[in-house]
C-alpha cells in the first residue's frame, strides 16, 4: 500500500494548528433562516441555521441542488442578510452594519473563489490579482500582486487576458487574487465545478496549501464528495435545514 | 482620491473593453455630428447674415434726416469698424433740355460696405460687378432715367452747378430695396463733389447714412456703446429690421439650420442612452465583484462618475478633431458650390458649445444607468440573473426630458418651437411604444402556422415584448427625425421656394398717375403681359393719435416711435389683399360708405401699442383726416405684392392726391421695351426687383445646402443608432443562435429568422414613423413657418422601405456574429 507520507505530515500539522487554535470563533451563524418572496408567497430557503467554525478550519457546505449551500454562503459572506438571526463575523454582527459598513468588513477579512472564476476580462491576470489591493487603497499593489502570482505558478502568464487563460489557470489566478489580502475567511462556491477532475485536484492543492500556510480558515460549498472529503469539516444541507455536521475524525 | 487614482490606474484597462469603446464613440459620434453642424451653422449663419447685410450695404446703417455727428464716426473706429457716408436727396437732372425728378445718391470710398454695385456699359446691357465708386467728375445713373432724359453712356448731366460725365449704368445698389417706395430713380455720384454743387442749402430734404461694417461681436460692441448718446432723429437699422423681406427669409433660414442641429442632438441622445445602458449592464457584474471584494458603494459611484467623466471627455476630443476635419472637407465643397472665394471662418464656439452639450447629454442619458450601478446587489456574484433595482422612471425620464428641453432650448430660443417639438416627438414615442408593444403581442398571436426560421423570427419580437417596443421606440425615432428632415427638405423647402419664385412680381411700377392707368394697361395687353392691379399711395404724416400729438405720446418700443413719426404711404382698398389675413377686428363690407376705418397691420400696431378703436390722424396735402382702427391684419411680406402698414377703407381718401403703385411678373421682355415704357410715361420710376429676389434664392440655396449636408451626417447618427440597438442585443442574440445552431438549426434558418426579426421591427418603426413625421411636419409646416402643407404620399412608402432597409441591414451587419459563430464557443462562454 502506497502511504502518501507529505500527505500524513500535513495532515498531522493541520490538526495540531486547528486543536491549537481552535478556540478562536471566526464566523458565527445563530439560528439564521432566509426567506424571499415568491409568486406563489414566501419561500423560504434556509431556516434556524446555527453552527461557528474556528480559525484555521476548513468546512465543506454540502447538499443537493436546491438545499440552500450557496444562500448559506452568501449570508455568511455579507453579500445578502438573513431574514431572521445574525451571521458574526470576526465577532462583529453583520446585520448591525449597513451595506458599505459590511464592504469594508468583506475588503479587510473575507476572500471569494468562484465556480465560474469572476476574472474581470478586460484584466490581465496581473491586474485581476491587483483588484484586491487596489480597492483598500495599497500604492505597492503591483508588487505585492507579483509575489502572489509566484505562488501560484503563472508568473510566466501575467500578462494574458482570462480568454487567452485555460479554465485551471483562471480558477488559479482567482485563488491568488483570494488569498492576495489575507482574508481570515476564504469563501469558496463550486470552485471544482467547472474544471475537469485533474485539474480539479490541482485546483483543491493549492487552495489546501495556501489555506494552510496562511492560516485561513476556509468555507467551501461544494458537489464533490472528493473535496467535501479533504475539509476538516463538513456542513450537509437539505430543504434549506441543516442535517448534519461532522468533523473528518468524529 | 482613492477612487481617482483608482480610475486613472483602471483608465487604460477599460479603454480596451468593448463597451467602453462603444461608448466613447457615441460620445464621440454626438460631439462630432454637432461641432460639425454647429461649425456649418455658425459659417453658413455667418455667410447668410453678410448675404442678408447685403441689403443695408453695411452691418449697421445710422440713419438720420440731419447729418450724423462725426463722433458715430470716429467711435466706429475705436471699434475697429470701417465706415462710409452716404447721403440722398431729391433734385431735377438735366440734358441739355430735357429733365427728370432723380434721387441724388453721394457716396463716399467704401461704400458699399456689404456687396457689391453692378453697372453696365449701356442701357439695359449687360450687368457687371464693380468695387469702386463713380471717381469725382462722373455720375453713374440708373436706365430708367438715362431713358427718361435721353441720355446715354458718355453724355454729361447737369446736376446742380455739376456737370458730371456718365460713365456707366447704375444697375443695382445693395441697399436700393430700403425704403423703394419713396424715391424716384437714382444717379450715384461721388461725395467729394457735393461741395461744389450747391445743392444742399436750407431746406433741401436730405437724407443721411453712416454704413458701419466689421466683426460681429464689435458690432455689436459698437451698437451697444453708441446706444446711451444716440440723437432722436438717428435711427438705426441693422438686419433685425422686422419687415426687411430678406431678414424674414434668413430667419427662416436659421430655423431650418437649428432644426438639423436639434436632430442631431436628439439621435445622439438617443446613441448615448443606449451605449449607456449596455455600459451600465456589461459592468454591472464587474460591480458587483468589486463590491463582494469591499468596494463601498461610494467607491463604485465616484469611479463610475470619474470614469464616465474620462470617457466623456476623450469622446468629446475624438469628435471635435472629426467635427474640424469634417469642417475642413465641408468648407472646401462649399466653396465650389457656392461660388465664393472665402466662408467666414466659424469660431471655436461650437466646440465649447458641443462639448457642454455633450455633458448635458450624458447627465441627462447616461447618469441615470450609472446610477443604478451603485446599486448593483454583491449577491449578483453569486446570483448571476438578479440585478440593481433601476432607478424611478419618473427620475430616468424628468433627467432626459429636462437636459433634451435644456439643449432644444439653447437651438431655438423659442418657447412654442420648443413645445411643438418636444411634444412631437413624444407622441411619437408614446405611440410607438403603445403599437410596439401591440405588435409584439400580435406576432405572438399570429404566424403560428409559418416556417420555422419566420416562426423564430416572429417569436423574437413578441418574447422581447418590452424590449422589441422599446427597439421600434428607437428605430421609430431614427426614422421619424430622418423623414422630418426629408419632408423639410423637400416639401417645407420646395413650397417657401415656390412661394417666392412662382408668379412673384419681379418688377415695381411706382408713381403711376391715375390717368395713366389705362395707357398703361394697354401696353402690357399688347405685350402679353398681365395686366396687374394697380394700388393707390397716398403720402401722408401720422399727426394725432386718439387726438394727442404723436409727438407727446409713449410708444412700447422704439420701432413703434420711428413709425409714427416718418412719413407714411397709406392705401384705400375694397377688398382685402391675398397675402393678408385679419387676425383681429374685422374688415369693412364690400361697398362701405360710412366714416373712415383704418386696418393696420399687426406689427405696427404691437410696436406703437395701437388697438382697435384708437383713432389716428393724418396729414395729407393740406388736409387733416381722422379714421378709426377697426381691424388688425397679419402681412406675408414674403408676397412681394404691394403691401401697406396702413390700409384705409374706400372713399377715406377720395379727392387726395393719389398715386398708383403696381408689382408685376415680366419675362422674356424685349430690350427695348423699358425704354420705351419710360419714354411714353417719363414720371413712372420701374424697379427691378429680379436683384433682390436673386438675394432671396441665394439665402434659400445656402440654406438648403447646408441642410443636406447636414442631412447625411443625421442619417450617419442615425444609423449609428440602430447599430447600438441592435448591439445591445448581440448577447442574447449569440447565445441564442448558439444554442439553436447547436440544436441543429442551419445557419441559413437563423439568418432567414434574423431577417424575418429585423424586417418586422423596421416596418413597425417605418410606418409609425411615417405618421410622426407627417404630424411634426404639419405642425411645423402650417404652426410656424406659415407654409402651406402638401401631403406627400411618398412618405408612407418610404417610411416603412427606409424602416426595413435600414433595421434589417444594420441589423444583420451586427447579428451577423452571432450567426456566424461556432455553437461550442458560445455554450462555452454562456456556461461561463
Amino acid at each position: 500500500m502506497l502511504i502518501d507520507k507529505n500527505k500524513i505530515i500535513r495532515d498531522i500539522i493541520i490538526r495540531m494548528s486547528f486543536e491549537s487554535q481552535n478556540n478562536i470563533k471566526v464566523l458565527e451563524a445563530k439560528n439564521i433562516s432566509k426567506q424571499v418572496n415568491s409568486l406563489e408567497g414566501p419561500l423560504t430557503i434556509l431556516s434556524d441555521i446555527n453552527f461557528e467554525i474556528y480559525q484555521g478550519e476548513s468546512v465543506a457546505v454540502v447538499g443537493p441542488s436546491g438545499s440552500g449551500k450557496s444562500t448559506l454562503l452568501s449570508l455568511l459572506a455579507g453579500l445578502d442578510i438573513p431574514t431572521k438571526g445574525n451571521v458574526v463575523l470576526n465577532s462583529i454582527n453583520l446585520s448591525d452594519l449597513n451595506e458599505d459598513g459590511r464592504a469594508q468588513l468583506r475588503a479587510k477579512s473575507v476572500g471569494f473563489v468562484f465556480q465560474s472564476f469572476h476574472l474581470i476580462p478586460s484584466l490581465n491576470a496581473l491586474e485581476n490579482i491587483m483588484l484586491p489591493f487596489e480597492l483598500a487603497g495599497k500604492n505597492n499593489a503591483r508588487d505585492l500582486s507579483w509575489r502572489i502570482i509566484k505562488k501560484v505558478g503563472l508568473q510566466e502568464r501575467w500578462s494574458h487576458y482570462p480568454s487567452q487563460l485555460s479554465g485551471g489557470e483562471k480558477q488559479r489566478v482567482a485563488i491568488a487574487r483570494a488569498f492576495a489580502t489575507e482574508p481570515a475567511v476564504l469563501f469558496a462556491d463550486e470552485p471544482t465545478g467547472n474544471l475537469d477532475s485533474r485539474t480539479g485536484i490541482k485546483i483543491m492543492e493549492l487552495m489546501f496549501e495556501l489555506n494552510h500556510n496562511l492560516s485561513t480558515t476556509l468555507v467551501l460549498v461544494t458537489h464533490d464528495q472528493n473535496l467535501a472529503k479533504r475539509c476538516d469539516r463538513t456542513i450537509s444541507l437539505d430543504v434549506g435545514k441543516l442535517v448534519s455536521d461532522q468533523r473528518r475524525n468524529e | 482620491m482613492r477612487a481617482l487614482l483608482f480610475s486613472l490606474r483602471s483608465l487604460g484597462r477599460d479603454l480596451r473593453s468593448g463597451e467602453v469603446l462603444v461608448f466613447i464613440i457615441a460620445i464621440a459620434f454626438a460631439v462630432g455630428a454637432l461641432t460639425s453642424v454647429g461649425f456649418l451653422t455658425d459659417r453658413i449663419g455667418k455667410a447668410v447674415n453678410l448675404q442678408a447685410n447685403e441689403i443695408l450695404a453695411a452691418d449697421l446703417r445710422l440713419r438720420s434726416q440731419e447729418p450724423i455727428p462725426d463722433k458715430f464716426k470716429d467711435l466706429a473706429k475705436d471699434f475697429n469698424l470701417v465706415t462710409a457716408e452716404t447721403m440722398w436727396f431729391p433734385s431735377v437732372i438735366y440734358n441739355k433740355e430735357k429733365n427728370a425728378l432723380s434721387t441724388i445718391r453721394a457716396v463716399s470710398d467704401l461704400y458699399p460696405l456689404r456687396g457689391s454695385l453692378r453697372v453696365s456699359d449701356t442701357l439695359f446691357g449687360e450687368q457687371r460687378k464693380i468695387d469702386e465708386i463713380p471717381p469725382k467728375g462722373e455720375v453713374w445713373a440708373e436706365a430708367a432715367l438715362l431713358a427718361r432724359v435721353d441720355a446715354e453712356v458718355g453724355d454729361f448731366l447737369s446736376i446742380g452747378e455739376l456737370e458730371l460725365k456718365i460713365s456707366s449704368v447704375l444697375t443695382y445698389r445693395p441697399d436700393q430695396s430700403i425704403g423703394f417706395s419713396s424715391f424716384a430713380p437714382s444717379v450715384l455720384i461721388n461725395a467729394k463733389d457735393i461741395p461744389n454743387s450747391n445743392l444742399i442749402g436750407e431746406g433741401s430734404r436730405v437724407s443721411y447714412a453712416l454704413l458701419v461694417a466689421g466683426q460681429e461681436n464689435e458690432v455689436n460692441d459698437f451698437n451697444a456703446a453708441m446706444q446711451d448718446n444716440l440723437p432722436e432723429s438717428v435711427r438705426i437699422q441693422s438686419q433685425e429690421d422686422r419687415t426687411d423681406r430678406v431678414y424674414s427669409a434668413t430667419e427662416k433660414a436659421k430655423r431650418f439650420l437649428s432644426l438639423t442641429a436639434v436632430i442631431s442632438l436628439l439621435l445622439s441622445a438617443v446613441a448615448v442612452a443606449m451605449s449607456a445602458r449596455r455600459f451600465t449592464s456589461k459592468r454591472m457584474g464587474e460591480i458587483a465583484l468589486m463590491k463582494s471584494l469591499g468596494a463601498t458603494q461610494g467607491f463604485v459611484i465616484t469611479v463610475a462618475l470619474i470614469q464616465l467623466f474620462l470617457f466623456t471627455l476623450f469622446g468629446i476630443l475624438i469628435g471635435s478633431l472629426i467635427g474640424f476635419a469634417a469642417e475642413e472637407l465641408i468648407s472646401k465643397i462649399l466653396l465650389d458650390l457656392l461660388q465664393q472665394t472665402k466662408l467666414p471662418s466659424a469660431g471655436i464656439t461650437p466646440v465649447i458649445l458641443a462639448a457642454l452639450s455633450a455633458m448635458i447629454l450624458v447627465i441627462g442619458f447616461a447618469l441615470p444607468s450609472l446610477i443604478q450601478l451603485r446599486n448593483t446587489p454583491p449577491l449578483k456574484v453569486l446570483q448571476h440573473e438578479i440585478t440593481a433595482p433601476t432607478p424611478s422612471k419618473i427620475f430616468i425620464i424628468g433627467l432626459s426630458f429636462l437636459s433634451v428641453s435644456i439643449l432644444l432650448y439653447r437651438s431655438f430660443n423659442d418657447f412654442s418651437m420648443l413645445l411643438v417639438v418636444i411634444i412631437g416627438i413624444g407622441i411619437v414615442a408614446i405611440l410607438l411604444y403603445l403599437v410596439g408593444r401591440g405588435m409584439a403581442i400580435f406576432f405572438g398571436k399570429a404566424f403560428k402556422g409559418v416556417g420555422v426560421a419566420w416562426r423564430y423570427g416572429f417569436a423574437n419580437v413578441s418574447r422581447r415584448g418590452r424590449d422589441s417596443a422599446i427597439q421600434i421606440v428607437a428605430f421609430g425615432i431614427g426614422i421619424t427625425v430622418l423623414l422630418i428632415l426629408t419632408l423639410v427638405r423637400t416639401n417645407l423647402l420646395d413650397s417657401w421656394r415656390q412661394t417666392m419664385s412662382n408668379d412673384i412680381p419681379n418688377h415695381f411700377l411706382i408713381n403711376i398717375q391715375p390717368h395713366e392707368i389705362e395707357s398703361l394697361s394697354m401696353i402690357f395687353e399688347a405685350n402679353d403681359i398681365e395686366v396687374p392691379l394697380f394700388t393707390p399711395m397716398i403720402r401722408a404724416r401720422m399727426t394725432k393719435i386718439n387726438s394727442q400729438s404723436v409727438k407727446e405720446r409713449d410708444y412700447p418700443n422704439e420701432d413703434g416711435e420711428w413709425f409714427v413719426n416718418r412719413e407714411a404711404n397709406l392705401t384705400w382698398a375694397n377688398k382685402l389683399s391675398s397675402s393678408n389675413e385679419i387676425v383681429d377686428g374685422e374688415w369693412w363690407p364690400q361697398g362701405y360708405e360710412g366714416p373712415p376705418l383704418i386696418s393696420i397691420e399687426e406689427g405696427a400696431a404691437k410696436d406703437t401699442g395701437l388697438i382697435i378703436g384708437d383713432r389716428m390722424s393724418f396729414f395729407i396735402a393740406g388736409n387733416e383726416i381722422e379714421a378709426e382702427i377697426s381691424s388688425i391684419r397679419k402681412v406675408n411680406w414674403d408676397s412681394f405684392q404691394p403691401n401697406f402698414f396702413i390700409t384705409l377703407s374706400p372713399l377715406a381718401l377720395d379727392e387726395m392726391p393719389t398715386t398708383y403703385i403696381a408689382s408685376l411678373y415680366i419675362e422674356n421682355i424685349g430690350q427695348s421695351f423699358f425704354p420705351e415704357l419710360l419714354k411714353l410715361h417719363p414720371s413712372i420710376s420701374i424697379i427691378d426687383l429680379g436683384v433682390i429676389i436673386e438675394q432671396v434664392e441665394n439665402i434659400i440655396k445656402n440654406a438648403s445646402l447646408a441642410v443636406q449636408i447636414i442631412f447625411l451626417f443625421t442619417i450617419g447618427a442615425g444609423i449609428a443608432v440602430l447599430f447600438a440597438a441592435v448591439q445591445s442585443t448581440i448577447d442574447e442574440r449569440r447565445f441564442e443562435s448558439a444554442m439553436l445552431r447547436a440544436l441543429g438549426a442551419r445557419r441559413s434558418t437563423i439568418f432567414v429568422g434574423v431577417i424575418t426579426e429585423f424586417a418586422a421591427l423596421g416596418s413597425a418603426a417605418g410606418i409609425l414613423a411615417s405618421a410622426g413625421a407627417s404630424l411634426i411636419a404639419y405642425v411645423i409646416a402650417t404652426q410656424l413657418f406659415n407654409l402651406p402643407f402638401s401631403f406627400d404620399p411618398k412618405i408612407w412608402l418610404v417610411g416603412p422601405l427606409v424602416g426595413v432597409t435600414i433595421v434589417c441591414l444594420s441589423g444583420c451587419l451586427a447579428a451577423r456574429t452571432a450567426v456566424n459563430a461556432k455553437p461550442a464557443d458560445f455554450l462555452r462562454e454562456a456556461a461561463r
